[in-house]
């Protein structure tokens, strides 16, 4: 077995192999968010759209034996739970927060509701591809073996970076987001825009879970997220609304919490509640770290209930 | 107005079941005892009950009182162990008339099953795990265990006989002494058949956290550990990602066989059927249920996965000789001399517990070969 023996260098590559594994549904829900916040609204349901994406993709592949089909209807049914959102939002004096937390809820229970009877089961998984067939370690290998779903979310990031900056549609976005006079005096009907905002990060959302329920860790029971929706909304923030950043703040989320285990099976043993904490810590570390007495928040949008 | 529709409704169950207009409290009351008293027992359990693993094990006992005559059975799943419980324990006593509640899950005992214990001191309490204390808690409340230990000692004699790199896994969830015990037994399981085998263990400081569970065991894989185990509510997970890494595992609570057949050694299986049956049938027959109720593999509380195809014929020997030697109930796990891993010596050399020692409910140290530490 010696030649398999890694001993300490196991540190550095579960971190790598974690940030891959563990950051994919961050990816996904935190870009969902960007685009939704990128239009003036905040949507805090995402844990639930999460929750609910992930049975909704579990109990459509169990049920059809393909993980795409579980993959296009966990968007699907994202979609409604963000055209929910907006649709509610759009009426006047109506809170997007609470109506996020009641959406989130809401997700939750229903997802525990309908996806009891597919705890059991086994679903086919989604593929992945084996990129570290070069290293005889198969730690390596192991570590290598990526979705494909991680390369969609990273084109997803560069894609919406670009996109945010030189299209129609994603010009349109912001001036929704940072000013709704604006928009309204070019023609342009912020509720529409901000409906299309959120189902469409309702939807991105979704495919987070179904990565959680049809990658990794690859099961559906009711504790599958454990408020992964809510720190990803978090990470936007972080990210300062831009999608690489989010992409960044995702890797980096992951990566840190693959410390614990990681150190815990090299054998540094003493302090492990201290380590799972480390993605906290690093949030609220780089938040003080990069905050600024003198100014608001770079890169917020105007429109945002949190900035106004 | 809640109030009185509901002692209406208990007593109308408890009047049209029992067909005695004059029984003011359910049949546990020495004297009203009949064949089939009526009986209403509440299960609460701490997350869903097809999860593969310790819920699944208690809601599989709870299906086979529930054919039992005169029985009706309320359940709640997902119950965490705050308030709620209490809510669903009042719930439970107050409108479906429950006379009997078994609150599963470790930290329902203090302080929720407690004070409700003393709300309600004419509705009997067993708690699954090994909290209760003669003198100290209550007598409506009680608590039952099985020495499924020696389930994981049997896990580890069929790991010990499995592992090529002699370093084997342990993914626990909290370091309570349920779980300790686990750990070293699985590890002196596996140090009968070679004293040189390691074993890591990872507590993930939740029952359920499926995420970390996962790095956990890919963690153990990558540091070259070929045979995993658990203690955690739902080892789907875990076997699961072990299986797919490619390492073989030992089941826990329940059989898993199905998620991994081909890299599935053995498991440590609850048997809680029996130890439900028991109570009930003290219960309708108006004996007392006993306040610390507990048993091993010789009385059928606990019991074994049938061997996978991964064990050898030497492996299958040396663990059906365990195997009968345990179902004697004279198998003794903890024997000196014996440290812990960071060398104190923790039992005599001339010490050796047996499975129902009271001393082992208390454990809180990790054995000598145990790589890892409860803080």
């Amino acid at each position: 077995m010696d030649e398999t023996n890694i001993g300490l260098w196991g540190v550095p590559l579960a971190i790598l192999a974690g940030a891959i594994r563990v950051s994919t549904p961050f990816i996904f829900v935190s870009l969902g968010e960007a685009i939704t916040e990128r239009s003036g609204r905040i949507n805090l349901g995402l844990e639930g759209t999460l929750v609910f994406g992930a049975m909704t993709a579990y109990a459509v592949a169990v049920l059809t034996g393909s993980p795409w089909l579980g993959v296009l209807a966990a968007m699907a049914a994202g979609a409604v739970f963000g055209l929910i959102h907006g649709f509610i939002c759009r009426f006047p004096r109506v809170n997007d927060i609470a109506i996020g937390i009641a959406m989130m809820q809401f997700g939750l229970g229903f997802a525990f509701f309908l996806g009891k009877p597919f705890i059991q089961p086994s679903a086919p998984k989604l593929p992945s591809i084996p990129l570290g067939n070069w290293s005889s370690y198969p730690q390596v290998q192991a570590a290598l073996n990526i979705n494909v779903l991680f390369f969609i979310g990273f084109a997803l990031s560069l894609f919406l970076f670009w996109a945010f900056r030189n299209t129609r549609p994603g010009l349109i976005l912001r001036v929704v987001g940072d000013s709704t006079d604006a928009a309204r005096a070019m023609g342009i009907n912020p509720d529409r825009v901000r409906l299309l905002a959120t189902a469409l990060g309702g939807s991105l959302a979704a495919v987070g879970g179904a990565y959680l329920s049809l990658y990794y860790p690859g099961s559906w029971n009711e504790g599958i997220s454990s408020g992964q929706g809510l720190m990803a909304v978090a990470l936007v923030i972080f990210a300062r609304w831009n999608p690489i950043h989010c992409f960044l703040a995702a890797l980096l989320f992951g990566g840190t919490g693959a410390l614990g285990p990681a150190l815990k099976s090299v054998g540094v043993t003493q302090g492990y509640y201290l380590f799972y904490a480390a993605p906290y810590v690093l949030t609220l570390a780089i938040l003080i770290a990069t905050s600024s007495p003198h100014r608001a928040l770079s890169g917020a949008p105007g429109a945002l209930s949190l900035t106004k | 107005m809640t109030k009185l529709l509901s002692m209406n409704r208990r007593n109308f169950l408890q009047v049209s079941a029992a067909g005695l207009a004059a029984s003011a409290l359910p049949g546990l009351t020495p004297g009203t005892a009949l064949a089939q008293t009526a009986l209403t027992v509440g299960f609460i359990y701490v997350g869903p009950k097809d999860d593969y693993g310790y819920n699944q094990a208690h809601a599989e006992g709870a299906a086979v009182i529930k054919a039992m005559p005169g029985v009706t059975l309320v359940e709640e799943e997902n119950v965490p162990e705050t308030v709620d419980v209490q809510k669903t324990m009042e719930s439970m006593i107050n409108l479906d008339g429950a006379s009997l509640v078994f609150p599963t899950s470790f930290g329902y005992f203090d302080p929720h099953m407690l004070a409700m214990a003393a709300k309600y001191p004419d509705t009997q309490f067993r708690h699954c795990g090994g909290l209760w204390q003669a003198g100290k808690h209550p007598a409506n409340t009680g608590s039952y265990f099985g020495y499924i230990h020696q389930g994981q000692y049997l896990n580890g004699v069929a790991a010990g006989n499995a592992t090529k790199s002699k370093k084997i896994g342990f993914v626990a969830a909290k370091p309570i002494p349920q779980v300790v015990q686990n750990v070293n037994a699985f590890l002196l399981g596996a140090r009968s058949v070679d004293p040189t085998i390691t074993c890591q263990v990872i507590f993930t400081g939740e029952w359920s956290l499926a995420i970390k569970e996962a790095e956990a065991t890919n963690a153990l894989v990558d540091q070259g550990v070929d045979v995993i185990t658990c203690h955690v509510d739902s080892p789907k997970v875990v076997v699961e990602t072990a299986a797919g890494r490619g390492a073989f595992v030992c089941g826990y609570h329940a059989d898993q066989s199905p998620l991994a057949p081909e890299k599935y050694l053995t498991g440590a299986e609850w048997a809680w059927g029996k130890v439900y049956t028991d109570f009930i049938t003290k219960a309708q027959a108006g004996e007392k249920l006993g306040n610390f109720v507990r048993g091993g593999l010789k009385d059928g509380f606990v019991k074994m996965s049938a061997l996978g195809p991964g064990v050898s014929e030497k492996g299958r020997k040396m663990f059906d000789a365990t195997l009968a030697e345990a179902m004697t109930g004279k198998l003794s796990v903890f024997k000196g001399p014996l440290n812990d891993n960071k060398g104190n010596a923790v039992i005599a050399a001339d010490k050796a517990y047996a499975e129902d020692a009271i001393d082992l409910e208390s454990m809180a140290y990790l054995v000598e070969g145990v790589v890892g530490s409860t803080s």
